[in-house]
């Protein structure tokens, strides 16, 4: 792809791209959010036609007409949230809209012979063909897409963030299934946020910025501090920085807190002016934990006491009165209301300052939305647009302000830096320091370990639904976490 | 007011002048003259399409809010009849005094209406079954309960009563247009105060926050439970006072009155820009898909469309309004 452009109304989202792929290898495209990396790929898919520029592929002037297009060209996409037919089986997703057929009746055979071919060269053998695509894992449905770009003959695969929804271990497979799609020639263009699993398993890397392509070179060689600065454009100072806080009295307390599987006989307490990070493996139930304090899932058995509340299960709506927040790593989904102001979202919780009797005030609400607007930096026009038009970081920053806009003093924080880039990342470390520092207590879920180790004050890793002892995180390192997180019963 | 706003208004209201272009160009072909097509705009023909609509547009009120939270409710025609045979019922009871007993039949109507969406967001919230299967259910019972009530036939014989007047339209030729029956103004104010609550009140957010996203609505620390029985309640509450008018209307109490009429409801909401998912829609769009229908009917009437022509009109118009707006989001 040579200088390719493109502008959405005023705005260009890319300004000159040079994007260049060998045959057979990973090439990381990586880029904070809103760097214009999702349009460039929607250029490349299809999807959209850009305004300047040319491609080519194999040589040959490329210009997709549409996503059929480009997959009939050889380029596919395996998107963040996977496209399959849920009630269909394996087999049949893998050839939805290409199903090998005479005269209208599908050559069931054939069909199955090339999916388990694909599904092989996978090192999926074993994967049951007529499994309904629903009943299977995440990573397993993940491996149907890339199954599906095999069988339709692709030459490159564009990965979106794949291992953001995956366990570690699966994660560990879909690296080894790339590999195994570079020895067979099929070039993949791996999108992500996780620096450390680019320098693993790319080839090469291409930067992008404010839509422009800032800069490319060879994965493996070029340190991690240098391709951080090129992605946002300045040298970072510190990754992790630290507001210093001190640890002030308990403010929650769990007994013996058991939910309906998940967790199981929880037992912790958290400090006012305290980061406690809590790491697992996806499906040790510390999202269960937070949701189960937060009322959103049962609790069975225990004992929860936030401040002088002292009880079982309490309802959402009870929480927030008794100052817990919670921040759900599904921001999407059930973090915002995506069709609403900004401004609706951040007094979503606590109407009370700018309301009387029931009624509203817009500007009350409006100033208020716009303190936080400034306070967190948050990228948007004005405080009445829809939150769904802002970046990935900035809807988290505004997810942020409704807890703290909310007032509350115990933040429940389910994976705050989920698909958000590195320059908001940041911001988000030093925003809880600050809180700790202003005497708020953080119980901090993360799957991505540095993070944790670099933010949190006390570590608990849960696994299999029990939580091990917090310990001080200087106590842990990476190892003895995934150690713990992993043979939890054990130890 | 935003652009989006802006748009979202304009577009029903278009739709209004379409319907009104394709009347002045039946006669602009059919005759040359456009006399009939100056009926249309008489006070007293106004008057009598303001008459007409508010029953539908009242009830569409009620089903905004269902609408808006993401929800549906197919019982209020079924609830409407119920509720005339209840005023019925309370007026010959306490016939001696006759305003008294209107007004307590006024009461009891949208009393009945509400506690019939009481019931409906209970049994969405409780027993956690979809709206659609609750008040299809519910568009039985209260058909069934009306029936019974009036002991399976029309309650006739109620004695006259202030009721009778609502939807009356001052035909003087002297009356001024402002001289709207009161059914009308009952209708004007109920829309005006529904359009602050949904814009400027606490409960208003809610009902937004609830229909574009439930689970973040849960989250956020809202009662969404209650919030949704409120939502349900309210809406019987105006499909009761679609009832009384209805009542006015008829005259009597007939469990068989408005058969259907929730479709035409519902194609209120939808042709005023509601989205079915929730989220979207509002008080001006609903009135103004109310006003569409009910100045396509009254066309039809004065031009002597046949009654089957009008069906069909209908069903294109909630079509091609709702492919519009598809069209309109996709760009």
């Amino acid at each position: 792809m040579r200088g390719v452009e493109k502008r959405f109304g005023a705005t260009p989202a890319l300004r000159s791209v040079e994007l260049e792929v060998r045959r057979g290898e990973v090439h990381a495209l990586i880029g904070e959010n809103g760097a214009g990396k999702s349009t460039l790929m929607k250029v490349l898919s299809g999807a959209v036609a850009p305004d300047a520029g040319e491609m080519t592929l194999r040589g040959e002037r490329y210009a997709p007409l549409g996503p059929d297009d480009a997959r009939r060209a050889g380029v596919c996409m395996i998107y963040q949230e996977l496209n399959l037919a849920p009630h269909l089986t394996v087999v049949e997703n893998i050839f939805l809209g290409m199903e090998p057929s005479r005269f209208g009746i599908v050559r069931r055979r054939e069909q199955e012979a090339r999916a388990r071919e694909a599904l092989g060269a996978l090192g999926h053998v074993d994967l049951p063909l007529h499994a309904r695509a629903g009943s299977l894992s995440v990573s397993l449905q993940q491996v149907i897409e890339i199954a599906r770009a095999i069988v339709s003959d692709a030459s490159i695969i564009v990965f979106d963030e794949p291992t953001s929804s995956l366990t570690l271990k699966d994660a560990e497979r879909l690296f080894e299934v790339i590999q195994r799609l570079r020895a067979r020639g099929v070039s993949s263009i791996y999108i992500s946020h996780f620096l450390e699993e680019v320098q693993r398993i790319s080839d090469r890397f291409t930067v992008l910025r404010e839509g422009l392509s800032v800069g490319s070179g060879d994965a493996a060689s070029t340190p991690l501090p240098k391709i951080i600065e090129l992605m946002v454009g300045r040298s970072l100072g510190e990754f992790f920085p630290r507001v210093p806080h001190t640890r002030g009295e308990p403010i929650l307390e769990l007994r013996g807190l058991c939910g309906d599987r998940l967790p199981r006989d929880v037992s912790m307490t958290l400090h006012r002016g305290e980061i406690l990070g809590v790491a697992g493996l996806v499906g040790a139930g510390h999202t269960e934990l937070l949701r189960a304090v937060y009322g959103l899932d049962p609790v069975t058995q225990g004992r929860v006491r936030v401040a002088a509340f002292e009880g079982g299960f309490e309802p959402p709506a009870r929480r927030v009165r008794q100052g817990v927040g919670f921040l759900s790593e599904n921001r999407k989904e059930e973090g915002l209301a995506l069709a609403r102001s900004i401004a609706d979202n951040v007094t979503l919780s606590n109407w009370k300052p700018v309301s009387r009797w029931g009624w509203v005030f817009p500007a009350a609400q409006r100033r208020a939305a716009d303190a936080w607007i400034t306070r967190l930096a948050v990228k948007c026009r004005s405080a009445m647009q829809p939150v769904g038009d802002l970046s990935g970081g900035n809807q988290q920053k505004v997810a942020l302000a409704r807890l703290l806009y909310q007032g509350a003093d115990v933040l429940l924080l389910d994976e705050p830096t989920r698909g958000v880039d590195i320059g908001s990342k940041v911001e988000v470390y030093r925003l809880m320091g600050e809180l700790a520092a202003q005497g708020k207590a953080i119980l901090f879920v993360s799957s991505y370990l540095p993070e944790l180790l670099g933010v949190a004050d006390r570590i608990a890793v849960m696994s299999r639904g029990r939580l091990s002892e917090a310990r001080d995180a200087a106590a842990w390192t990476e190892h003895s976490i995934l150690a713990q997180a992993t043979g939890g019963e054990a130890a | 007011m935003n652009r989006g706003r802006l748009l979202t208004i304009l577009g029903p209201f278009l739709g209004l002048l379409f319907v009104y272009g394709f009347f002045a160009s039946l006669d602009a072909v059919g005759q040359g003259s456009f006399e009939r097509f100056g009926t249309l705009f008489t006070a007293g023909n106004l008057k009598t399409v303001a008459a007409q609509t508010t029953i539908v547009a009242v009830a569409a009120l009620g089903m905004t809010v269902v609408i808006l939270s993401a929800g549906i409710d197919l019982s209020p025609g079924s609830s409407i009849a119920l509720v005339t045979v209840v005023v019925a019922l309370t007026v010959q009871r306490l016939a001696p005094s006759p305003f008294l007993a209107a007004l307590a039949a006024t009461g009891a109507g949208v009393l009945v209406g509400a506690l019939v969406g009481f019931i409906n967001g209970l049994a969405v919230t409780t027993l956690r079954i979809v709206p659609f299967i609750v008040t299809l259910g519910m568009m039985g019972v209260a058909r069934g309960v009306a029936k019974y009530l009036a002991g399976n036939t029309t309650v006739q014989n109620v004695p006259e009563t202030w009721l009778s007047g609502l939807l009356a339209i001052d035909r003087r030729p002297d009356a001024p247009l402002w001289k709207l029956p009161v059914g009308v103004w009952v209708l004007l104010i109920l829309a005006a105060g529904l359009f602050a609550v949904l814009r400027w009140s606490v409960f208003g957010r809610h009902v937004f926050a609830i229909g574009s996203n439930e689970s973040a609505a849960r989250l956020c620390g809202i009662a969404v439970a209650r919030t949704k029985v409120l939502i349900y309640a309210l809406a019987g509450a105006f499909t009761g006072v679609a009832g009384v008018l209805q009542f006015s209307r008829l005259a009597i109490g007939d469990p068989t009155a408005a058969a259907g009429l929730e479709l035409n409801i519902i194609a209120s909401v939808v042709i005023g820009g509601a989205s079915l998912s929730g989220g979207k829609g509002g008080v001006p769009g609903t009135i103004l898909g109310a006003l569409i229908m009910g100045v396509l009917k009254n066309g039809c009437d004065i031009y002597g469309i046949p009654n089957y022509v009008q069906d069909i009109f209908i069903g294109l118009i909630i079509i091609v309004a709702v492919g519009l707006d598809q069209l309109r989001q996709r760009r």
